[in-house]
């Protein structure tokens, strides 16, 4: 990886816009800009159309004969399903409300990146081939017609966006460009255009059941170690019930958290909370994977990837599904499950908390509940024993994952924990959190290290905003609900706010729980050790 | 930008000639027919166009908190769960242009104090939604002080926005409000788009032509009243033939900057469907705004909903059967047991 410039050497040197019109320049594909593309065998594994070895920095994509017709074929078709992109390519009015409002544009300055051109990227096509003045007067209004050039700079784009929905939030019409960014991303892998670090874990997810390719046995292994480190900090060894049939709960969280730092500290926060709860659930090793990266891939590749969830739940027999925390998880759970794969197998039901009897009514059609919902909803109860000063050390601020945010409206939810598990909690500026949340930079697939100089870039709003609190209160802990998020968010940290960590919800929960015949604790879930343990013991 | 301004010139000056040398039927009765007809049939088909396509997936852009546990106040309007909210969060959009409202500036401090390094701050921005607010309202109240030269009698509704709009007493005739804070709005607007370096760059000729063309319906609707002071009679027998389908030409002294008004009229009402003007009838159309946020609750149907096809357990089960055996994994079917 290349060096990084200082923060102060990044800021200063985002380009002025160039003196020449958006459609006479092209993008400029240096190392660090561009993700790397995906394996030709991968592509062909998968059946995805027109598999083919290619370079992104190369001046031929060696894409198909008939690339042009496949694409237009493909955007035509799109138009047809998708009312949205009509509408989306028919009403803007170039208004400039959604420019600044993008992470992207904010760090690189680049004038593609506003979302208002970054859409009129694939409008100008559409003008052409679909509006009547278009068809007259050509490139004078904006049209221009498909070419090599077009597709390399439609990919370039469309790979520096994150779907994260901030612009459509702030446009009067309701735009969104994730819509767009993810249909400009279909029709790229139309003509077989992908990106590595999207396509190999939707290979996995495929046939392994998760993301890493975690196979069954490992799985379990790993999990097991994970419980193993519960014991060393609380005494007590949670139990890990794998593919069992007859429970009440399936639980499904990403597989980045039983696998990377931190997020594997937030796995430990579920195993301690289900067994202080003696929750009548199972994991399953086969629906292993909440992510779903087939949704930065495609519709379909969605669909299919998720399909695995309401099957295991059948087969297992559960009642409803326990969610953990993740962000486009809980977009295509929240927005899109039900459609793809619903109505849900007979043998679920409204989902209900065992614990409370709440009944989750706002999820009595997919039956999928999210797991800041459900703790939420115990610590209203009272049914965590709770000790916030465990985690006195912590001054704690909580970054608002996009999709959860602006796909979902799961705001508050996860504040109310935190404001219960920790003693200090800090927001961020107004402008920067809730449903206005800036992206970690580096979500829908982009959480690849070859770009890192880019994600600290669209990284930029969240990091600044970061060290704002770290410096006017000393807040030194970045709580957040996405697995994505703890593994982008760490480098984030460092580069723009040294010194401040990342976790998710349940590791901090997990800290302050309580449990019933656990040992004294002197660490953490990161076995570091608590600080105030020794002052409480000279009392 | 220039382009569109000498476009629109030419228009108005094709109109004025035509009226000198006696095409006044042309620009006076046959284009604000054929304007309308095209205006109507043209949206409708623009919608029919759009409805056509299905709304595969409910995809609300929530703005706020959704509705769960009974203790977290649902923010109801800005993430509404029911068609009542959803119906507020329209009319909010569309009347008050809620989403615009939120707008923010970004600026960049390299060296912040507080920060003590690089740092964007988000200032609050209302200049965009208090003039575009400013723009569709006059506009909409000038359109309906219009409707005195359509109906006799003269609806009292129409005399009472006349009143209200010229409440300030200036003038003869009385000058109305509407009509100065449109020209004002309109020359925001465009100078935004010329002096912002971030408009102008995106900025096409589709953007600046119905901005010239407003700005050229408004001066000539001004000059009409204020300065040339129209025979307010005479127009309103011609436009009274036109609603009736009797249009009256000969015995009336038409002048040529009503000629030129009405041309560039007829103008917006042909070019509005063909071009990003259809953002009126669009905005109802959006699915991030006019659905509710209660996909978990009920289930949005698909109507191409692709058969699943997806690596089922089965096949997962015999692919690693071995190894979850001896992991001591449930199993549907236990493996062959060694020779």
């Amino acid at each position: 990886m290349a060096k990084l410039p200082t923060p102060q050497m990044l800021m200063a040197s985002r380009p002025d816009f160039p003196k020449a019109a958006w459609l006479d320049t092209k993008p400029l594909f240096a190392p660090g800009s561009y993700c790397y593309p995906e394996k030709k065998d991968t592509m062909e594994l998968l059946h995805m159309p027109n598999p083919h070895d290619w370079d992104p920095s190369a001046e031929d994509w060696n894409l198909p004969e008939n690339w042009e017709k496949i694409l237009c074929d493909a955007f035509e078709e799109r138009l047809e399903k998708h009312r949205s992109l009509k509408l989306f390519m028919d009403i803007c009015v170039r208004c400039g409300a959604c420019a600044d409002k993008c992470h992207f544009f904010l760090g690189t300055n680049d004038p593609k990146n506003m979302p208002v051109l970054r859409a009129e990227l694939l409008r100008s096509l559409y003008r052409r081939d679909h509006a009547m003045l278009g068809k007259i007067l050509g490139r004078k209004i904006g049209a221009r017609k498909w070419d090599k050039e077009v597709v390399k700079e439609l990919f370039y784009y469309a790979y520096q966006c994150t779907e994260c929905r901030r612009c459509s939030l702030f446009c009067p019409y309701g735009i969104d460009t994730a819509e767009i960014t993810a249909i400009v991303r279909e029709l790229m892998h139309e003509v077989g255009l992908g990106i590595h670090w999207i396509m190999d874990p939707v290979k996995n997810c495929s046939f392994t059941g998760n993301h890493l390719g975690i196979q069954p046995h490992s799985f379990k292994e790993i999990v097991e170690m994970l419980a193993d480190d519960c014991e060393t900090v609380t005494g007590i060894r949670p139990k890990t019930p794998f593919n069992e049939k007859g429970h009440e709960i399936l639980f499904i969280t990403p597989s980045g958290d039983v696998f990377a730092d931190p997020g594997i500290y937030t796995f430990m926060g579920y195993l301690l909370l289900f067994h202080e709860l003696d929750l009548d659930y199972t994991f399953s090793t086969y629906a292993s994977e909440g992510g779903n990266f087939g949704s930065f891939t495609s519709f379909n590749m969605a669909k299919k990837l998720n399909a695995k969830m309401y099957a295991e739940a059948k087969r297992l027999g559960v009642k409803w599904i326990l969610g953990g925390e993740c962000g486009h998880m809980w977009r295509v759970i929240n927005q899109y499950m039900e459609t793809y794969n619903g109505p849900t197998p007979d043998n679920m039901v409204v989902p209900t908390s065992p614990i409370t009897g709440t009944v989750f009514k706002h999820a009595a059609a997919t039956k999928m509940v999210h797991i800041t919902e459900f703790t939420a909803d115990l610590i209203r109860h009272g049914k965590l024993n709770l000790d916030p000063s465990r985690n006195d050390h912590i001054i704690t601020t909580f970054h608002d994952s996009c999709n959860p945010a602006r796909a979902m409206g799961l705001l508050d939810e996860p504040r109310y924990i935190l404001k219960h598990v920790c003693n200090h909690f800090v927001e961020m500026p107004e402008n920067t959190i809730r449903e206005q949340t800036f992206c970690c930079g580096a979500g829908s697939g982009l959480n690849t290290e070859e770009i890192m100089e880019l994600r600290m870039r669209s990284g930029m709003p969240r990091g600044n905003a970061l060290r704002y609190v770290q410096q006017k209160f000393g807040v030194n802990h970045m709580a957040c609900v996405c697995a994505i998020d703890r593994a982008t968010l760490p480098p984030l940290a460092d580069y723009w706010a040294p010194g401040v960590n990342v976790s998710g919800v349940h590791e901090l929960v997990a800290n302050a729980l309580v449990m019933k015949g656990e040992g004294k604790r002197t660490m953490d879930l990161r076995q570091e050790d608590l600080p105030n343990v020794d002052a409480e013991e000279d009392q | 930008m220039l382009e569109s301004l000498i476009v629109v010139l030419l228009i108005g000056a094709i109109a004025w000639i035509g009226s000198a040398i006696g095409l006044t039927a042309v620009f006076g009765i046959v284009l604000p027919y054929v304007a309308v007809c095209v205006f109507v049939v043209g949206l409708v088909r623009r919608m029919i166009y759009w409805a056509k396509s299905p709304v595969p997936f409910a995809i609300p852009t929530t703005g706020g908190q959704e509705h769960s546990l009974d203790f977290i106040k649902q923010d109801k309007f800005d993430c509404p769960n029911t068609k009542w909210g959803v119906f507020v969060r329209m009319v909010l959009e569309v009347l008050l242009f809620r989403s615009l409202f939120r707008n923010t500036r970004a600026i960049s401090f390299e060296n912040d104090p507080v920060n003590n390094g690089p740092r964007v701050v988000y200032y609050s921005s209302k200049w965009l939604w208090f003039f575009a607010l400013l723009f569709h309202y006059c506009f909409f109240l000038v359109f309906l002080r219009h409707f005195r030269f359509f109906m006799e009698p003269v609806p009292a509704c129409i005399s009472f926005v006349e009143a209200v709009d010229g409440v300030l007493q200036i003038g003869s005739p009385r000058f109305f409000l509407t009509g100065g804070i449109l020209l004002v709005a309109i020359l925001f607007l465009l100078a935004r788009r010329i002096f912002d370096q971030r408009l102008r760059y995106i900025s096409l000729i589709n953007d600046y032509f119905p901005l010239w063309l407003l700005l050229g319906i408004v001066i000539s609707g001004l000059y009409l009243r204020y300065f040339d002071k129209a025979e307010i009679a005479q127009v309103k027998i011609f436009i009274m033939g036109l609603t009736h389908f009797s249009p009256v030409i000969s015995n009336l002294d038409l002048n040529g900057i009503f000629i030129v008004h009405l041309t560039l009229v007829s103008t917006l009402l042909i070019y509005f469907p063909f071009s990003k003007l259809v953002h009126m009838p669009g905005v109802f159309f959006s699915p991030t705004r006019n659905l509710p946020t209660n996909t978990r609750e009920v289930r949005h149907i698909n109507p191409w909903n692709p058969p699943s096809q997806f690596f089922t357990y089965p096949e997962y089960e015999d692919r690693y059967r071995e190894a979850m055996a001896e992991a001591g994994l449930p199993l549907e079917k236990q493996p062959k047991p060694a020779e």
